[in-house]
């Protein structure tokens, strides 16, 4: 990214004190990131910026949101719909610390069985996977035993 | 911890000897009062004639008492209550639920809710752990082990539920062999194959059931529905090329033994019945041995 365009989105999201940044998530997928990280719930400043240029994605977003820094495991719950994000942990206007999402070794709650035949798609109940593969992306329902696969997965 | 029994792979290899044994010991002696004062809940939200006669058969030899329902048209069910209520609620009731469900994981959810002890007997096209156990108990006896099995597996091996758990049971013991033999659309899943792969299993595929069957030890046919073909013409091209007949057993090997988790429609010719190495009926009837063992190990009865 040239300084140029670094500038133009400086401009466009503004700075926060305290808090963290998520950088490099696809644009179509903002919204969600926001329903799964529960941050249409939270009291905390958030401000975003959508459809932003980026060499890697196309079009990117991201999510700025002050004084929250959170655990491993809650933000490992966007990697499959951002594998690439970056968090930006800040205090007092200066990056502290980088972190890259991890995909976790269970998935629960987010993604819907595909097995049409699953109880978890008759009923109300939370979904459970294990992650069987990480690169090509293979979730193992852990109710009907079915692999639902990158191009299969469908969120809540 | 309870001992829910709803996949196959829920139980050690030690607990497949385990259950073997005590199979045979049932066999010798079917009636043990082990259940006596106990009630166990049999909801069968799809009927099944055969496998419940067998559970209800292996319970009541056990001494213990039945409730439940035998097809879902009798239960609350089709009321719109959810599986989720009635399990709770028969859960207050019964020592031990014995379930089969149109859903598949049904089962798998059934014993989270629950605080006695689930036995799936059949969640969709998912698991049917029982029959796998009986299929095991019914090669050990006519073959003496578990080990060098050289199995043949015959029909609709996409959508067979019994193989699938019968590959995975099987590939705990020594040194097993698989030849899959099915038509290019019900082929043996890639998972399947990648599982055997990792393991160091050798297998072989072939779309012609034909002289090969020699090599086995367990000739294992399933069904071949019309149903599961895409195109008819395709349907009309395989069906006779899967019945298994009786001069085709010729030259097997003289301890092979035909299994087939029945009911059959005509993928087992009937002159195959009165071979000595037809063995499907005596096969089902070894279920009522192996469900008892299974009771009585998930109610730490044994
Ligand atoms: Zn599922």
């Amino acid at each position: 990214m040239s300084n140029d365009m670094k500038k133009k989105l400086k401009l466009k999201v503004s700075a926060i004190k305290d808090g963290t940044v998520i950088d490099h998530i696809p644009a179509k997928n903002l919204f969600t990131v926001i329903t799964i990280l529960g941050l249409d719930k939270i009291e905390n400043q958030i401000t975003f910026g959508t459809n932003l240029d980026s060499g890697k994605l196309g079009t990117k977003a991201i999510i700025k949101v002050s004084d929250k820094f959170f655990e491993n495991d809650e933000i490992n719950k966007i990697a499959l719909i951002a594998p690439h994000a970056k968090l930006n942990i800040i205090r007092d206007y200066e990056v502290v610390e980088k972190k890259i999402v991890k995909i976790p070794e269970v998935i629960k709650g987010i993604v819907k069985c595909f097995n049409p035949k699953c109880i978890t798609n008759h009923e109300k109940i939370s979904t459970c996977f294990s992650v069987i593969s990480k690169e090509s992306l293979e979730l193992k329902c852990k109710y009907c035993e079915k692999i639902t696969s990158q191009d299969q997965i469908k969120m809540y | 911890m309870k001992k829910d029994l709803i996949s196959i792979t829920d139980y050690s290899k030690d607990e497949y000897l385990k259950i073997m044994k005590l199979a045979a010991e049932f066999e010798e002696n079917p009636n043990q009062e082990l259940l006596k004062g106990k009630v166990v809940a049999s909801l069968f939200f799809e009927p099944s004639t055969r496998t419940r006669l067998s559970f209800e058969t292996a319970i009541s030899r056990l001494g213990g008492r039945i409730v439940g329902f035998a097809d879902p048209g009798s239960s609350s069910a089709t009321k719109g209550e959810t599986l989720h209520d009635t399990i709770k609620m028969v859960s207050n009731y019964a020592d031990l639920i014995v379930m089969r469900h149109p859903l598949e994981g049904a089962a798998r959810y059934a014993a989270e809710i629950s605080p006695v002890p689930v036995i799936n007997a059949g969640d969709g096209a998912n698991q049917h752990p029982t029959q796998t156990l009986l299929d095991m108990y019914s090669i050990l006896k006519t073959q003496g082990t578990l080990d060098n099995m050289n199995i043949f597996m015959v029909g609709d091996l996409k959508f067979g539920r019994t193989v699938h758990s019968l590959l995975m049971a099987m590939s705990e013991f020594g040194n097993p062999i698989f030849n899959f033999i099915a038509p290019e659309e019900l082929q043996m899943p890639k998972v399947y194959k990648l599982f055997l792969k990792e393991k160091g299993i050798r297998f072989f595929e072939h779309t012609e059931f034909t002289n090969i069957i020699s090599e086995a030890d367990i000739i294992y046919m399933t069904r071949v529905q019309k149903e599961r073909f895409s195109d008819p013409i395709e349907y009309e091209k395989v069906k006779n090329i899967y019945i298994l007949n009786n001069a085709m057993l010729k030259n097997t090997k003289p301890n092979v033994k035909i299994l087939h988790p029945l009911p059959r429609v005509n993928e087992i010719h009937t002159d195959v019945d009165s071979n000595e190495k037809a063995y499907y009926f005596t096969q089902a009837l070894n279920g009522v041995f192996t469900r008892e063992a299974i009771i009585a190990h998930t109610m730490n009865l044994k």
